[in-house]
Parts: C-alpha cells; structure tokens; sequence
C-alpha cells in the first residue's frame, strides 16, 4: 500500500511544515516515507507545495504528480492539481479560502473551514493542522493517537509550548463534522 | 546504529561528514545546498571544528587544499556554477595527490542556469571538469541514507587513494526528506606521513605541489597517477541491478533519475514489458563491466538523465554499441515521469521487435 500526498498553499500557510508532520506520523508507524518540498524564491505570498510519501514498500521516486490524496490551501493550487488527482482520490479543501467546489465527479471532495476554526481557536497560523487532522479521519492513513505521538518529535524542543496548540487544531480538524 | 530520523539530504551530508571525522569546512551559500554550510555553521563551533564561509568559491576551494595538505579531513560544497569556480583547485588538489571531498548539489545549467534539480554536471564530474590529466571518484547517491552512508566512504577512499572525491547529488536529493540512520564511526583515519604538519626538526620536510616543470618528471608522475586509477577502476566500482534478470529493456539511470525510472521499471512490468534497472553508483569508475555483459542478452538501452544526454555516451563506450541506446531526459530543472520513461521503453521496443 502507497500513498501519494501532495500539500498545496500560499508560503507561510504551514505547507511544508504539515508535509513533515504526516512524513513522521508515517515513521512513527514504521512506514517508508518521503517529504519532498518546491524550493525557491516562494517565502511567504508566493505558492508553496510539498510531495509526501507513505508505502509498506520502499519508495521510489519522491515526486507526486499524481497525488492519491490532496490538500489545498489556496484556489490557485485546486486549480493546478485538480486534474492531477487520481481517480477515486480524495481532495480536502479549505473552504474558509477557496470559495469555489471541486468539480471532478470521479474524486471524494472533503471541505473544511480550516482557516476559520484555527482563528476561532485562537491559533490562527495552525490552519494546516486542522486540514491535516481532517485528512486523517477520512483516510485512516494513520491512526489520531500516533499523529499525536509523532508531533512531539516533530514540533522542535525550542518550541515544545506550541506542542499543544498543534494537537488542539489536529483535534479541531479530526472532530470536525461537515 | 541509532534511531531512524527525517533529515534532509543536505543535513544528512554535513551530519555524516561530521561523524567520518570531518573537522573543517570552507564553503559560499547557493541554492539548492545551503542548508549544508548551514548545518556545518551550527555544528562545527561545537565540536571544536571550523566553518568558515569564503568570500568565494575559489577560496573555499583553495582553503579545502590547504587543510587537506595538513591532512586533515576536509569538505566543500556548491551547486553547479559554484562547482565551475571550484575546478581550478580540484584540479591543483588532484595534482598534489590529496585527499578532499567535494559536494555538487546540481542545479539547471549552463551558467546561472536556474535552481531546480539537474544532472547536467556530469561530464564535469567524470571527464576531468579541471585542467590536466586526472579523475575524481564520483558518488552519486539515490536516497538520503546513501547521501550520508557515502560521505563516510568518500572519506575513507580519499584518504586512501590520496586523491579529491566527489559526491555528484542534485536539488531533489539536497532537499528531500527520508528516514536516515547515522552509523556510529570510529573515524577511521589513516597515518598520513606526507602531510605538512611541521617536522619538528626531526625529518626532511614534506613537499605539497603539483608544479613540475621537468617533462619527464611529470609524466612520470601522471603514469603513476593512472597506475592508481587503475586499482581504483579493479576495486571501487559500485553498482545496483534492479530487475534485471529478465529484461529485455535495461534503462540506465543514477541518482534521482534512478528512484523515478524504479517506478518506471514496475509500471512497465504490470503491462507486461521485461524492463530492468542498472544504476551506476560510482560514476567514475563507470561501471562498464556488468554493462558490457548486459548488452549480449538484452534488445537495447535507455539512459535516463536530467540532462540532454551526458552519461548516454559512456553507456555506448560500455556496451561497444552492441544494441541500440536511447535517451529519455528532460532539462533544465524539469523531471522526467515515470509515464515518459515507459513510453521511451514502448518506442525502443518496437524498432527493435
């Protein structure tokens, strides 16, 4: 069993950082893993994405084109990679930024106000956690308890206070019921 | 071992070196390996090692040289057009028979070219890339445990060949995150009775130079330098076979282009086309040998690069031409697909079938 993430925003939403989440969520189950970032002049504003891979097999190229799963944070990134998604894949939309719905029929499409209940939290830059969370109750692609445990190696030691915050929005999103 | 962590190829590298006893780095920022010099910046001061950022890469280069006539163990690392600045040392440190290492994280070239991941310095990793007569040993890594698994054996071989090494990667492989595990080394360094450490007045001093002006004295010294190289073609190739038993189509492909053309190889095979993998691991020495063989049972090749076609010609010199050799590439910071290499494996099947 593989699957293929692709994670896809603005710079400064938490792209990469939700990528390397789900990339430990998978080690902490003693996946083969891969994360894969866009590099380049793409700080904050500009479009950021990142490949991430779990597999029971080891994992061969790093880079997903055709992602079984996709999560946007942006419109213009549903836009580029909807098409891309496989069919019978599973797109999650924040629905807080991205007005318009998935209009492929052959694909599962999940929304969720991600930016809206991060800011009602009162962790407004978490949003990515709260897609994430989301992500994994409907994909099962790791279990809740284990996302959790891999946050702890994943949120550096420098900034363990913000460990809880990152748990609440994983939560928020788990929780969340459309 | 210890446990299994996410890095980044980058920081597998500066990790790795650290434990293979790299205690000197000299290096100038360039996308996509910065996070190396970073790396070594945060690390080295607390080891009691040295970073120090040159004010070019013609002085990182030149400094690389220095330590490694002290012999002590000792790294540099660029990307493509930095790794251009670095040739005339490499070549100087080649010619002095000293152990270094040299990283190439490769991006798009010529020139400035842009910053995504290439394979476009091949040529100049393997056929010299400075002036005279020498080669460089050439790693190219597939996966981030490879990128730091060798490193340490960069180390090692340089230190017992007397001569420069070089681990050829490419943006991917610098900024990808895998699982890695960093083996606990005993540096194991080598006596190096010719480094220039002072003598204490209790022997002739040591000499580091690679000028001779007497012709006779510096073929001498390049035949004997080829003599080395030979041992080194007998003793260091390294190589993958992935499916290869059955082939009928073996593509050739190293480094990134080897994870994709993997995929590649198992998407052909649900189709129903015997298509196997070779991926050199030492690009010098180029293995030509399992190549060479290769080529009596199979239909035909394809050399799969990020670029418009480098190591294609040293796939034709191995297999003498005995079956046709095709490319599949893209350029310029572009990845090939796995969908591409297929349908290339599709094409060579039916001219030849």
């Amino acid at each position: 069993m593989t699957t293929q993430v692709l994670i896809a925003g603005f710079g400064g939403q938490g792209v990469l950082f939700a990528g390397k989440c789900l990339a430990y969520e998978g080690l902490y189950e003693n996946k083969q893993v891969s994360w894969l970032p866009s590099y380049g002049p793409e700080m904050r504003g500009g479009t950021a994405n990142c490949s991430v891979i779990l597999s029971d097999e080891p994992v061969g190229s790093p880079i997903v084109n055709n992602p079984d799963v996709l999560i946007v944070m942006n419109l213009p990134s549903l836009d580029k990679y909807e098409n891309a998604t496989v069919k019978g894949g599973k797109i999650f939309v924040d629905s807080t930024l991205i007005a318009r719905k998935v209009e492929r029929a052959d694909v599962d499409a999940f929304y969720i106000p991600a930016t809206k209940i991060a800011q009602e939290l009162g962790i407004p830059t978490l949003a990515n956690m709260v897609i994430v969370g989301k992500m994994i109750k409907e994909t099962g692609i790791v279990t809740f308890e284990n996302a959790c445990e891999a946050m702890k190696k994943v949120v550096s030691a420098r900034h363990q206070d913000l460990l809880d915050a990152n748990i609440k929005a994983l939560n928020a999103g788990y929780n969340y019921a459309e | 071992m210890s446990e299994k962590v996410l890095m980044k190829g980058n920081e597998a590298i500066a990790e790795a070196a650290i434990k293979a006893g790299c205690r000197f780095y000299f290096g100038y920022p360039i996308t996509p390996q910065t996070e190396i010099a970073a790396y070594m910046a945060k690390r080295m001061p607390k080891i009691g090692g040295t970073f120090l950022q040159a004010e070019s890469e013609v002085s990182a280069i030149n400094m690389v040289y220095g330590v490694a006539g002290a012999g002590y163990r000792v790294m540099t690392s660029s990307s493509s057009p930095g790794v251009s600045l670095k040739q005339e040392g490499i070549s100087y440190i080649a010619g002095a028979d000293l152990p270094a290492l040299i990283i190439n994280v490769q991006r798009g070239g010529p020139g400035l070219g842009g910053i995504q991941p290439s394979q476009s310095d091949y040529f100049q990793a393997v056929k010299g890339g400075g002036h005279g007569d020498y080669h460089l040993i050439v790693y190219a890594p597939a996966s981030v445990q490879e990128m730091a698994d060798y490193t340490i054996k960069a180390f090692d071989v340089a230190d017992k060949y007397r001569m420069p090494v070089m681990l050829l990667a490419d943006g991917t492989m610098g900024q990808m995150m895998e699982p890695v595990e960093l083996p606990e080394v005993s540096a194991n360094e080598i006596e190096k009775p010719w480094a220039v450490r002072g003598t204490n007045c209790a022997r002739p001093h040591n000499i580091i130079n690679s000028l001779y002006l007497k012709p006779e004295q510096l073929e001498k010294t390049n035949f004997d330098r080829f003599e080395k190289y030979k041992e080194i073609e007998k003793n260091e190739c390294l190589y993958e076979e992935y499916m290869t038993e059955d082939a009928d189509i073996v593509l050739v492909a190293f480094g990134i282009a080897a994870r994709i053309s993997k995929n590649a190889v198992v998407e052909a095979r649900k189709q129903g086309l015997k298509v196997g993998l070779i991926r050199p691991i030492t690009l010098w020495p180029f293995p030509s040998e399992v190549l060479n063989k290769t080529a009596d049972r199979v239909k035909g090749f394809i050399s799969v690069e990020l670029s418009m076609g480098q190591m294609i010609e040293d796939v034709k010199l191995a297999t003498e031409c005995k079956k046709p050799v095709r490319l599949c590439n893209r350029t310029g910071g572009m990845i090939v697909s796995p969908e591409e290499v297929v349908e290339s494996v599709k094409k060579l099947l039916s001219e030849v079938e």
